[in-house]
């Protein structure tokens, strides 16, 4: 008994595992908010000493049930306050947590249930535990499924599917009568214990588990709140799925090791509402997110009186002029400038901030793909502290942040304090710190892979250093290509540019190998519909208006503007596109055309649209294409079209003398 | 899908018979409806499904016949009786408040439960503002229910029509009724919103136990989710059974595919 309390006393000091953490923010503030979420209308608060209560209420429950150490714990849902204490439940056990992408359907979640031997799974609602259950025949060893809302749920009388609630309560009358067993449990966690296994989505191949100790993590998270000083009184608004390292990082890592506040979000269409509401302080979303805001800025921008839009394009010319100049507080901007700024946020910044919901803005970031130099801009030039990283699941997304005051448009920073980058011969860059992966789960094939003899982590992107110390990503290292002539081709770099267009959602470049670059583009539905209705264009739906003939010439507008830019980019000038189409349907990760985290895989597009390539090279005028498409739940469907291609203008070369 | 379990009758109609001067609506029909089930009422255009609810709900008087509503026979209904006993509808044409927000919309379904005065809601004092607190409170239950979290304070008239079905429904869920009449809830939906529309009409049914009595032309979804269907043609009762019962019945193959004469 003495032994026990001894251990309990010790454990008060430690601070290097996420439950010491969670314990130790209970004590210290334990009437802080801890985690809000929106529920019925009224945003509800758990301070740090209820969600540690509830948290061991959890465990306890688990514990009871037969969770033990080494267990992997499944978490599938939306950002649901419970679920993400349910990842601290299991390593309070000594088991691993494993969120999952919840819009994945179920066959998906088969391979990571199987591959992760699942026997405990904590599910949102019915949605998901109807999932779990299609694939269960698949997946033998799970034996509990829990769930969080009961909603619908009466009737399910398998013994094996529990209510969360009613877990809980066993959990809590265990805690009290014996607060010893979990204590000692919490005791026996170390800090090189995995503390979370996260999927890849993986462009390529079947999807890996990437271990990460609770060392890493917190590693990992500490570093970044040193970096941005974030502190106790920051709030978040966690939308982002749990099952990536981004959210994993900022609202389960970083507010555990700063303390600050977590808010849910009432469903995935209220969050801009939500996050108008919380006026959170510090802001991660990836660049996907960002182009989504700016999108509907311009449309409603578009809508709006004559004389507000003459204002809004006047000061937004102002502060594109000096907007971020002013925020990293450069020296040289003219007072006339500083006026007409000053102007502007009062008119039009500081209103629009408000509308995004970022007025409380302190640090923002962006990361998992690389953001449009002006979509970039935008944001900074309307005073958001708009800041790049970068990393990956494997390197906790924490290897270059970007330092205050040092802002570039297309680097991704330095790399921060403690962590060692490198560039290898091929120009992939390498890693080697202390926030790294122990290894994939099963794998050691594919650790043995990536991790070389020196310890360091091959990333898989190609990238340089700049003369500042920056470094800057230009593609993944695999897709870097050269052109028929020997011209550098970086496919990634030609779409982001495209992309960047409010009409053009996705884009897809061909050229390695080729004589030319050619590219297919989806288009942004809400964007180019609101500009064909402004003139009377009249489209059935997504596949009649991305054949509109002034719907080609719009997108032809968009890829000539980007040849003439391209022209400019040195190495990069031969990539100009020649000739694109516009798909028929949107590229869409239910149909495998995207993964989970929305990018590309480009291997498969070409195989699937491989007809359309062809008519892109052949010199064809039109193609024919039958597609099939999968429904959210499950059908399939046809859609036919007939794509015409289009000719680009290109610009001649101008080759620097050498 | 578990069976679900029917009560005793609640609503019991007999012998209903209904003319505007000469037209027959309805001619001499009579079905019940058990507690907790879902009962549809099916015909071709012009049969008298929707007179038949504008009876049960006491919007059209009928000239013969008795209503037995919870064991209390009476001729006719009225409708503020009606509503106050619990009997909630929606209608074929949507008939919402278009300048008011979801939220404001599901709120008039509480009419008929607030009991504080005009005076005291004028001052929003003591009990009126715990009144109001609490029936906002029932109003947000469903706004979850029907999950139309984001359009809480969109004016009606901006949303979509599938969505305004769906607040429609949530007003007449704020009434807490225990039967339910509603007047073609899918009509005009697209397939992925009749089966969200199907979903929420089983979880009414299931969670809240309210008996639902509904008029709908996709036969597809009555034979689904309905326990017992009543079918109407020229006014007159011709089927009245199980979805089984009702597909092999020969007068309702008739009236729907026609017969050769």
């Amino acid at each position: 008994m003495s032994a026990v309390n001894e251990a309990a006393r010790s454990d008060r000091e430690r601070l290097d595992t996420f439950p010491h953490l969670m314990l130790h923010h209970a004590r210290v503030r334990g009437e802080h908010p801890a985690t809000r979420e929106k529920d019925m209308g009224i945003w509800q608060t758990w301070t740090w000493q209820q969600v540690a209560a509830e948290t061991r209420a959890m465990a306890c429950g688990l514990s009871l049930l037969g969770f033990k150490r080494g267990d992997n714990l499944a978490i599938i849902g939306d950002n649901r306050p419970r679920l993400y204490w349910a990842m601290c439940a299991a390593q309070m056990l000594g088991g691993v947590p494993v969120p999952m992408y919840q819009d994945a359907v179920a066959q998906e979640m088969s391979f990571v249930l199987e591959n992760a031997e699942i026997r405990f799974a904590i599910v949102e609602d019915q949605e998901q535990v109807d999932k779990m259950l299609e694939i269960k025949d698949n997946c033998p060893q799970l034996a509990h499924i829990l769930y969080d809302d009961p909603r619908g749920m009466r009737h399910y009388n398998q013994t094996f599917i529990q209510s969360l609630d009613e877990v809980m309560e066993m959990g809590r009358i265990h805690d009290q009568k014996q607060p010893d067993l979990l204590d000692t449990e919490i005791h026996q966690g170390g800090s090189e214990d995995i503390s979370v296994m996260l999927y890849t989505s993986g462009t390529t191949g079947k999807p890996k588990g990437v271990c990460v100790t609770h060392a890493a993590f917190i590693a990992a998270a500490r570093t970044g709140c040193e970096f941005d000083h974030l502190s106790a009184a920051e709030e978040v608004l966690s939308y982002l799925p749990m099952a990536w390292v981004g959210d994993h990082l900022f609202s389960y890592g970083q507010a555990l090791v700063a303390g600050f506040t977590i808010n849910c979000p009432e469903s995935g269409d209220t969050v801009m509402t939500d996050l108008r509401e919380i006026g959170p302080t510090y802001y991660f979303a990836p660049p996907r997110v960002f182009e989504n805001l700016l999108t509907q800025v311009m449309i409603r921008m578009e809508d709006a009186s004559n004389i507000k839009r003459k204002l809004f394009d006047y000061f937004m010319r102002v502060a594109k002029r000096c907007g971020a100049e002013i925020l990293d507080g450069k020296p040289g901007v003219p007072f006339s400038d500083r006026f007409n700024y000053a102007l502007g946020n009062l008119l039009i910044y500081g209103p629009l901030r408000n509308v995004l919901g970022m007025s409380r803005i302190r640090v923002a970031y962006t990361a998992g793909a690389a953001i449009g130099p002006d979509l970039f801009r935008f944001y900074r030039s309307i005073g958001i502290n708009l800041k790049q990283l970068y990393g990956s699941t494997e390197t906790c997304a924490a290897v270059c942040l970007q330092p205050d005051g040092e802002i570039k448009f297309d680097s991704v920073g330095k790399p921060v304090p403690g962590v060692e980058v490198k560039i290898a011969g091929n120009g992939e860059v390498l890693v080697r710190s202390q926030a790294m992966l122990k290894g994939y789960y099963k794998r050691p094939d594919a650790t043995a892979e990536s991790i070389d003899g020196e310890g360091y982590f091959h990333t898989g992107d190609a990238g340089f250093f700049d003369e500042d110390g920056h470094l800057k990503i230009i593609d993944r290292a695999k897709d870097v290509g050269k052109l028929a002539n020997g011209a550098m081709f970086a496919p990634n770099y030609i779409e982001n540019k495209l992309k960047f267009f409010q009409f053009i959602k996705e884009a897809v470049a061909f050229g390695h190998d080729r004589n030319m670059v050619c590219a297919f583009i989806n288009i942004d539905m809400g964007a180019v519909g609101n500009w064909a209705e402004r003139r009377n264009i009249a489209y059935s739906g997504y596949t009649d208006l991305a054949a509109k003939a002034e719907v080609g010439q719009l997108v032809l507008e968009c890829v000539e503007q980007v040849n003439a830019e391209l022209v400019h980019d040195g190495m990069l000038a031969d990539s100009q596109v020649h000739r694109f189409l516009v798909l028929h349907k949107e590229l869409d990760p239910d149909d495998d055309e995207l993964t989970r985290t929305r990018k590309v895989r480009r291997g498969f597009v070409s195989e699937k649209y491989a007809v359309l390539i062809d008519a892109l090279y052949s010199g064809k005028a039109s193609q024919y294409i039958e597609t099939q498409v999968k429904f959210e739940d499950g059908r399939t469907g046809m859609v036919a079209a007939d794509l015409k291609v289009y000719e680009a203008r290109t610009f001649p070369v101008v080759r620097k003398a050498a | 899908m578990a069976q679900r379990q029917s009560g005793d009758v609640i609503l019991d109609l007999q012998k209903i018979s209904l003319h505007f001067g000469g037209v027959k609506a309805l001619t001499d029909i009579s079905f019940d409806v058990r507690e907790h089930e879902i009962r549809a009422i099916i015909g071709p255009n012009g049969a008298g499904k929707s007179s038949m609810l504008n009876v049960i709900n006491g919007v059209y008087h009928p000239q013969e016949g008795t209503i037995v509503f919870r064991g209390k026979p009476r001729h006719e209904m009225d409708t503020y009786q009606a509503a106050k006993a619990g009997i909630a509808r929606t209608f074929q044409n949507i008939a919402l408040f278009k300048g008011m927000s979801v939220l404001d919309n599901i709120m008039t379904g509480r009419n008929l439960k607030i009991r504080s005065n005009f005076l005291l809601d004028a001052i929003y004092w003591g009990p009126a503002q715990r009144e109001e607190i609490e029936h906002r409170r029932k109003v947000e239950e469903i706004i979850d229910f029907l999950e139309i979290q984001h359009i809480r304070k969109t004016p009606v008239g901006r949303l979509p029509y599938g969505f305004q079905k769906r607040v429609e429904l949530g007003r007449a869920l704020a009434a807490e009724p225990s039967i339910l009449l509603l007047d073609e809830p899918m009509a005009g939906m697209n397939v992925e919103e009749k089966q969200d529309m199907c979903r929420f009409i089983l979880d009414v049914n299931d969670q809240f136990g309210t008996t639902i009595v509904l008029i709908e032309h996709d036969m597809g979804v009555v034979m689904d989710i309905s326990d017992r269907v009543v079918v109407l043609d020229y006014g007159k009762k011709i089927g009245d059974g199980t979805p089984d019962e009702i597909r092999n019945n020969q007068d309702v193959i008739n009236a729907y595919l026609g017969v050769a004469h």
